[in-house]
């Protein structure tokens, strides 16, 4: 095989969306040479279904030491796949997990990795990929100069997703040795049920035009009637109205939803730099020169504590 | 217990960024180059275990001349020893290049835990120390947000979507450290005049056995600015917030599709 080898990343055997969306990609730039790499404990069951987003073959690794993600097991795991597979290119998707297990199996075939693709090209016979950085205040194109393998993490939720049909054919990864210094024992959850901002689709964000800890539950109201996630900027987060985990910005989270309100934050450029990659960019703010309105596709000028209960209110509405 | 913290130099989080003559590197005129803000409680994690329990801090870099005064920094707040590895002048270094420099340069030297920022602000790639704790064989935890430290063994949390892995790894081991682990201090005037006389060992990284140029993997072909966005629609809302609302509310779900 000369394609794409896909890491498909599962927690509790739930597959990720952001796997299927690098599949998808994969398919779509290797048409159809796609193969899919299945790392855990009881996942066998879903590894045929992953022909279904593009994958002809996949590689399960099945094994109770693998139950928890650990860099060194799934690394593992991974290399072994690629030794048969023989890929040109890795595709990891840009979760938590994805960027902390890409640099260390690049490091172990002796390769440099791309984090945080959002754009591929094919040019003759390797992919030249676009990265956003100083956190999307620039782009870089870059190339391997026909190197390979190419081993390449996609930001979720820039690819799209799509169902193909078909059946993979499952192939067992055996012989792993599984030598695991660093283990998982737990995974807490801590989100309290929460959407996390760095997987939403929508985030509503509070700043210090907010004024206290207490406001962030209208924050919370709006971001609830609309299915998102509640982001913050780095004074609110400073000042201990929430937590660190909310933030987002160069120090934060840099996130890209589809929809993105911005409400009392005056809009700092490592605040922007974090989120100015949105697809939709609304921003509520009593001061008329605030920085966030110049990047802002739609704006209210105004109290926030006046506009934003009424905005929930329509909301509602539309859900009827 | 000795610790090695690894440290990058990067353009002030509050720079404009422009693109340099060359078309694929940034413009460096006017920017002011600080210690990377994840390096910093990367810094104050190791300084805070050798307070307790012994043992020394050395900062190293890869970076050109300028990279010198964050090793200052780092001396500055209390490590005892730095060591500088000249080279690096691409704004955008390969991850892999700067991992194995880092590796080469840690030759012979004894630590119990390497420290490093959960990723370099302005490359933002985050791949440094996994590449690194590879290329050692020694296990690593990335993004970790709260640390316990043993004689011989750590446990660290690590932050993932919606929770918190909790990690056990012997030691010598890697991690990269994010905010909410610690607040970093800042460098007091007795500190700054000490760093002064604290050792900073140079070495070129072609001494390292590295030619970076025939060892970049990847390539700059091009670095752009984002499109300048278009003029949005702004609504005077002093007047009439509930009609604002309304008005932005149905602007998001009939033009702008986006609810």
């Amino acid at each position: 095989m000369a394609g794409i080898l896909v890491f498909v990343e599962q927690r509790n055997g739930v597959i990720r969306q952001a796997s299927l969306q690098a599949l998808s990609e994969a398919n779509r730039q290797a048409g159809g040479d796609v193969a899919a790499v299945l790392v855990g404990s009881g996942v066998g069951d879903a590894a045929a279904g992953l022909g279904a987003y593009g994958a002809a073959k996949a590689f399960v690794a099945d094994d109770p030491n693998l139950a928890l993600y650990s860099a060194e097991g799934y690394g593992e795991a991974v290399a072994k796949a690629v030794e048969s597979a023989a890929p040109d290119t890795v595709f990891f998707a840009g979760t938590a997990m994805g960027r902390d297990l890409a640099p260390r199996v690049a490091a172990k075939l002796g390769v440099d990795a791309l984090a945080d693709v959002v754009a591929l090209e094919k040019d003759d016979d390797q992919l030249v990929a676009r990265r956003p950085v100083y956190s999307s205040k620039a782009f870089a194109t870059v190339d391997s100069g026909g190197k390979k393998p190419q081993v390449i993490s996609l930001r979720p939720n820039v690819f799209a997703a799509e169902e193909t049909g078909g059946t993979a054919e499952v192939v067992a990864l055996d012989g792993l040795t599984l030598t695991i210094r660093a283990v998982v024992k737990e995974l807490l959850d801590t989100g309290a049920g929460e959407i996390d901002v760095a997987e939403a689709d929508i985030i509503v964000s509070g700043g210090r035009g907010l004024k206290g800890p207490e406001n962030f539950a209208l924050i919370r109201d709006l971001a609830d009637v609309l299915g998102g996630a509640v982001g913050a900027s780095r004074a609110a987060v400073d000042a201990g109205w929430i937590e660190h985990k909310h933030q987002v910005g160069q120090t934060g989270k840099v996130v890209s939803p589809s929809l993105y309100i911005a409400a009392g934050i005056s809009g700092a450029i490592q605040h922007l730099a974090g989120m100015n990659s949105s697809k939709v960019i609304v921003a509520i703010n009593k001061d008329p020169d605030a920085p966030i309105f110049k990047i802002a596709d739609y704006g209210i000028v105004g109290d926030l504590f006046a506009v934003i209960p009424p905005m929930v209110e329509e909301v509602k509405k539309l859900a009827g | 217990m000795n610790c090695i913290v690894c440290v990058t130099s990067v353009p002030d989080t509050a720079s404009v960024i422009k693109i340099g003559p060359d078309g694929k590197n940034i413009d460096e005129t006017g920017i002011k180059w600080i210690v990377s803000p994840f390096d910093e409680y990367a810094l104050e994690e190791a300084l805070q275990i050798t307070e307790a329990k012994g043992g020394e801090v050395t900062a190293v870099t890869y970076g050109p001349a300028r990279a010198e005064a964050a090793l200052r920094d780092c001396l500055a707040r209390g490590a005892h020893q730095a060591v500088h590895v000249i080279g690096g002048e691409a704004t955008l270094g390969d991850s892999f290049t700067i991992a194995k420099v880092l590796a080469k340069a840690l030759e012979g030297r004894e630590y119990d835990l390497i420290l490093c920022g959960n990723m370099g602000v302005g490359t933002d790639c985050g791949q440094v120390g996994q590449m690194l704790a590879e290329l050692l064989d020694i296990p690593h935890v990335a993004n970790v947000s709260k640390l316990e430290v043993g004689e011989n063994s750590l446990t660290a949390g690590r932050d993932v979507e919606g929770g918190q892995e909790q990690v056990e790894s012997s030691l010598p081991a890697l991690l990269t450290c994010q905010k909410g682990l610690n607040e970093p201090r800042y460098a007091a005037l007795k500190g700054i005049m000490a760093a002064k006389r604290k050792p900073v060992d140079k070495i070129e990284v072609a001494d390292l056995g590295i030619d970076e140029g025939t060892d970049a993997y990847y390539t700059v072909r091009s670095l752009e600015l984002p499109p300048p966005k278009s003029e949005g629609t702004i609504i005077q809302g002093e007047d009439d917030p509930a009609g604002a609302a309304a008005q932005l509310v149905n602007l998001l779900r009939t033009e702008a599709k986006a609810i």
